[in-house]
């Protein structure tokens, strides 16, 4: 229904978009949805949404074209900013809920700068077209976070991270990560007002894929900063977990969608704090 | 005054309990009007926002094996009482698989509606749980206070989509705004519109039913003039208060086989909600 109508007058917009199913795109939208606006770049290689918060921590869905059964972008790049509650709720207008609910067909147009994007989704026949008002985008954060600079590099299963993250005590007020090439490998400890509680994942563990340490880093993380990445935890398979340098974290996430194909969300977050040496 | 009613089948004691779990999703406080023929529950709520009315009508004959009443005096043959839906539901609720129950009117310290539930033992002994629920008697100068409401001229009816659909969109709308804009035209369609600063979304049903909206007691029984003289294409308009509607909609215990919305376009936008409540004087029947 979707694709039959308005077939002839999309040549006024610089970005069109068409999925069958809307929950691959608000399922990935919602692992990033901590704050209200979002902003959007639209490349010929798909979606970036990018969230941020507190100039510390910076969230990106990438939403490959592939995913979409339909996309058309006649400009290099398309930059705006949405309000994302508004937009998940529309995405999700029908229902969200998993089980065997029909699938939600989407549509998703923007004429560009100062328009507003247009979604139009269709469920049994019922339609629902949205126009969320677009903003100027800001300028977004560059963590200048180089994979040259990397020292500490994991990639493991996110099964047991998830159990890790929502028994983190919260009380504390920071996350205390460490990556080291020698025991306790990776290990995540909170401070708080109960007493330090500290996980441990040995680098022979069934659920780390890949353990790339050079060097023993310790970083803390502001644990307000680090909650809304639980969000993207829950919903991933698999997660990377980086720091350069300077201490900065990087977490990517792996998220398949139900369509079986992968998308990418990454959060950045800056250390709260230097540490001191051990033994201090 | 005097009022005995026994449910004995288990489908109408259901019923009966459905009905009045919706009535008590909606209020707190209801009124029950008792007369030789019908079971009410009436509430008539006017406040600035949305007023609600439900009118709610069972026909005694259809939920009641034993049934007997006398009124206030002869020529009222009728009796109004208040009380609170959730207390007779807490009541009936302990009655699901009970082989009878039994309502009536007492006068226990203050006057109450007794609820006696018999509920099916192993042995040969009775096990009979009984409750009573505080009420109020309504004055018969107050009854005036409790009539029919009037079924204004519709300028169109609808009968509601799949509600479970409807919900969710009425649910994720209130989310964005306050108030909903509910359109529809004699044509089947049915659009939400909710409208913000930063969004504006329109939900839009199709192929819906339009039935014709007969008056009670009207000799002609013809359709609606005013919905007939329509133009079948042009929408009529109403804007409502999300959370008495999604309120209304989530209160939906009993599975309606039809939802009537009907609409009248007035400066009193708020009677569209009452005009949606009055759907539920269908189900009983249907």
């Amino acid at each position: 229904m979707l694709s039959t109508q308005q077939a002839d007058d999309d040549s006024s917009y610089v970005f069109v978009a068409k999925l069958d199913n809307a929950r691959n795109v608000s399922n990935i939208l919602k692992a990033i949805h901590f704050k209200d606006t979002a902003t959007v770049f639209v490349t010929s290689q798909g979606l970036k949404v990018t969230v941020e918060d507190a100039k510390c921590v910076q969230a990106n869905a990438f939403i490959q074209a592939a995913v979409f059964h339909h996309f058309v972008l006649t400009q290099d790049q398309v930059t705006f900013k949405v309000n994302l509650s508004v937009l998940i709720e529309c995405l999700t207008i029908f229902g969200s809920g998993p089980g065997p609910s029909a699938a939600t067909s989407m549509k998703m147009c923007y004429e560009g700068y100062g328009r507003p994007l247009v979604v139009i989704l269709e469920e049994e026949g019922v339609l629902t077209d949205c126009s969320l008002k677009t903003l100027e985008p800001d300028e977004v954060l560059d963590f200048d976070f180089c994979s040259t600079n990397v020292i500490n590099k994991i990639i493991m299963k996110s099964e047991c991270l998830k159990e890790v993250f929502s028994e983190l005590d919260n009380t504390s007020d920071v996350l205390q990560i460490l990556m080291s090439p020698d025991a306790p490998y990776l290990q995540l400890s909170t401070f708080g007002n109960s007493g330090s509680t500290h996980s441990s994942f040995s680098k022979d563990s069934d659920m780390v894929e890949a353990f790339q340490c050079t060097q023993t880093q310790s970083n803390r993380y502001k644990m307000q900063l680090l909650r809304p990445s639980s969000k993207a935890l829950a919903l991933s398979t698999r997660i990377s977990i980086r720091t350069d340098a300077r201490g900065f974290l990087s977490l990517q996430y792996m998220i398949k969608n139900d369509d079986g194909q992968v998308c990418f969300v990454e959060f950045f977050c800056a250390p709260d704090e230097e540490i001191d040496e051990p033994g201090h | 005054m005097k009022f005995r009613a026994k449910l004995v089948d288990i489908s109408c004691i259901q019923q009966f309990t459905n009905v009045v779990a919706t009535v008590s999703k909606l209020i707190k406080v209801c009124t029950l009007r008792l007369t030789s023929d019908k079971l009410y529950f009436i509430l008539s709520e006017t406040v600035v926002n949305g007023g609600v009315q439900i009118w709610c009508e069972l026909p005694q004959g259809h939920f009641c094996d034993e049934y007997a009443m006398q009124g206030a005096s002869t020529e009222a043959n009728e009796i109004f009482l208040e009380l609170n839906p959730e207390n007779l539901l807490r009541a009936l609720k302990t009655g699901q698989s009970a082989r009878w129950i039994k309502l009536k009117l007492t006068n226990k310290h203050t006057p109450c509606l007794t609820v006696e539930v018999d509920l099916p033992t192993v042995g040969s002994h009775q096990r009979l749980a009984v409750h009573d629920i505080p009420i109020t008697i309504i004055k018969r100068r107050n009854w005036a206070d409790y009539a029919e409401p009037e079924m204004p001229n519709f300028d169109v009816s609808i009968a509601m989509p799949a509600l479970k659909m409807l919900k969710n969109v009425v649910d994720k709308m209130k989310n964005i705004s306050n108030f909903v804009v509910l359109s529809a035209n004699q044509s089947g369609e049915m659009k939400l519109s909710v409208e913000t600063d930063m969004v504006s979304v329109n939900t839009h049903f199709r192929d819906l039913f339009n039935p014709s909206w007969r008056h009670d007691g009207g000799d002609d029984a013809g359709e609606n003039p005013r919905a007939s003289q329509r133009d079948p294409s042009e929408f009529a308009q109403a804007r409502i208060d999300i959370r008495r509607f999604s309120q209304f909609l989530s209160g939906q215990q009993v599975n309606p086989n039809r939802v009537i919305c009907s609409e009248f376009t007035s400066l009193l936008l708020e009677y569209l909600l009452e005009c949606v409540f009055d759907g539920e004087k269908e189900r009983p029947s249907s």
